[in-house]
């Protein structure tokens, strides 16, 4: 039986490409950036392609705004801390989402625990904010307006354009976590006009720890780490070269393969719907039906609880991933699908597939055959299910 | 994750179902904590001739549920009073720490299923449990007494209005 993975957002494969870099590097022995010897040259030369070939995945014209970090987590921390604590001098009030990933929402839970106000913006229930509503939530104290780009769990793709041209009216910074979107869609910081955005080098094929800030020329942030004058001053530490370069080729191929991966996406993705749709009764479909990720779908599964979905597909050798509360950590219901309208029980049982290159029609045929199986036995089990 | 026995009992479980002519039933928990488990209990001569149930939960519940369906069965209401949240976890080789909750709601529903039959044999108790009706609209929910934030699950002043530790804006308790 070959395993079926539909759980690209937790972890994508290294394309071959990448591996190579990656490997090539690790043989070669680079040295450090920083040094001012010729290795240290080769060194920097491999470091600065690196970041024209993640620009050019950004249509970034100035290369020297990328900015790398460790992953996702970092660069959002980095934006919203960086700015909130430069900016302390003009005001204290930021304003974001109540869809937004951890990374962002614990991050503002911590500067609320220093001085700072935060304003949360609704969705609607396709996961949508409302570009007016952010406008009318900003005040003269406002220092940040952070919004992600798509959303991690349910797929959806905000107006971030629109929202960017408001913040931009206002002089308030404008930063996206845009980590599930770059190198999946088209992301054009020039269009976007965004001061800040966040990205991961995992989510097309990169390697894991490795990610980067956009950065817009002008924009005044603290640097979250304060060392050496590696990253222009903005991220002090010796770079993460052989995973920078891995990032470096997976933009590369991004860039060149966007197109024909989102065509070839959106084909699975609408197989997929339409299959669960025909093959389990009572389900809810998450996010935007078209406003959306072309590699994910979001979909709860009433009278059942996702743990136990993921561990009878495990047992098959199909793997995904779930937003119920049993299965976090910490047993809480994902605030994602209680904003978009979701109750407690129906989040339960919600599944969040993502798929990717290596995915085909016949894993996703064999996948919504098996779990027809698997929701019928749950629910057999379930005493809130009465058969019809 | 999961020890091999909780796998087993997840993946097999037994004495799953109803008893449609079952003298005593037990349901705990409701689907907005997570999970909500019903026993059905036949009894004869004070001994449990038949025992199933139905879980709404994870993986550790299911096992939970039908592990205590096993211990119960046979047993004199007597024995089968004794059996504790512990025995049941200790039976399935230990829980993951913050799945121990779920062997609690296994013990709580067939104390709950023996006490329902001791009353309708005492003639006064309403034959069927009280249920929740479903779907419910999310709101700040309540485990006893105490009430939690949706969001972040800390626990919050309901009068407030706002959750402190996260913020969010708590949406209103409809009527009950």
């Amino acid at each position: 039986m070959t395993p079926i993975y539909l759980d690209y957002l937790s972890a994508n494969p290294l394309l071959p490409e990448v591996q190579e870099a990656m490997i090539g590097a690790i043989r070669k022995n680079l040295g450090n950036p920083s040094s001012q010897h010729q290795l240290g040259d080769q060194a920097a030369e491999a470091l600065e392609k690196a970041r024209g070939q993640v620009a050019c995945l950004l249509n970034c014209a100035n290369p020297k705004e990328i900015v790398f970090t460790s992953g996702g987590t970092e660069a959002i921390n980095q934006a919203i801390k960086g700015v909130a604590l430069a900016n302390r001098g003009k005001g204290n009030h930021l304003v974001t989402s109540n869809i937004e990933h951890n990374a962002v929402l614990r991050t503002l839970r911590r500067l609320r625990m220093l001085d700072y106000k935060v304003s949360s913006v609704s969705v609607d229930s396709s996961g949508r904010v409302d570009p007016a509503e952010v406008a009318k939530a900003i005040t003269p104290q406002t220092i940040l307006v952070t919004i992600m780009h798509s959303n991690n769990e349910i797929g959806t793709i905000q107006p971030i354009e629109e929202i960017a041209r408001i913040t931009r009216e206002k002089n308030v910074p404008f930063h996206t976590d845009a980590v599930t979107s770059v190198g999946v869609v088209p992301v054009d910081v020039q269009k976007l006009d965004v001061d800040l955005l966040s990205f991961s080098a995992n989510q097309f094929y990169g390697p894991a720890g490795v990610g980067g800030l956009y950065v817009k020329q002008a924009t005044t942030l603290w640097p979250l780490l304060d060392g050496g004058v590696q990253e222009y001053n903005k991220r002090a530490g010796t770079e993460n070269l052989i995973g920078i370069i891995g990032m470096g080729a997976a933009a590369e191929l991004a860039v060149q393969q966007m197109e024909a991966r989102v065509k070839r996406l959106l084909v699975l993705k609408s197989r997929l719907i339409q299959g669960l749709k025909d093959s389990v009764e009572e389900i809810f479909i998450n996010g935007h039906p078209e406003l959306s990720l072309p590699n994910l779908v979001s979909v709860s599964i009433k009278y059942i609880e996702g743990e136990g979905i993921v561990l009878m597909l495990d047992e098959e050798k199909i793997y995904v991933s779930t937003r119920s509360a049993c299965a976090a950590g910490a047993l809480q219901a994902s605030h994602v699908l209680l904003a978009i309208g979701r109750d407690f029980a129906d989040s339960q049982g919600t599944l969040v597939l993502t798929f990717g290159q290596e995915t085909t029609e016949a894993d996703i045929d064999r996948f919504l055959a098996v779990l027809k199986n698997v929701v019928q036995a749950l629910r057999e089990m379930s005493p809130l299910y009465k058969k019809k | 994750m999961y020890s091999a026995t909780v796998m087993d009992h997840f993946k097999s479980p037994r004495n799953v179902g109803e008893i449609e002519d079952a003298n005593g039933i037990g349901e705990v928990g409701n689907p907005l904590c997570g999970d909500m488990m019903t026993i059905f209990l036949k009894v004869k001569e004070d001994r449990i001739d038949d025992i199933k149930f139905k879980t709404f939960g994870c993986g550790a519940a299911i096992a939970v549920s039908s592990m205590l369906t096993e211990m119960a069965k046979g047993k004199s209401l007597e024995e089968a009073r004794k059996i504790t949240n512990k025995d049941v976890a200790e039976a399935l080789e230990g829980l993951p720490k913050n799945k121990l909750h779920c062997s609690n709601l296994g013990a709580d529903a067939l104390q709950k299923a023996i006490k329902n039959y001791e009353d309708r044999k005492a003639g006064k108790a309403a034959p069927e449990p009280k249920r929740v009706e479903f779907p419910i609209i999310s709101h700040a929910h309540s485990h006893g007494e105490k009430c939690y934030c949706p969001y972040c699950n800390v626990e919050v002043a309901e009068a407030e209005g706002v959750c402190k530790s996260c913020g969010h804006t708590l949406p209103p308790v409809p009527p009950a």
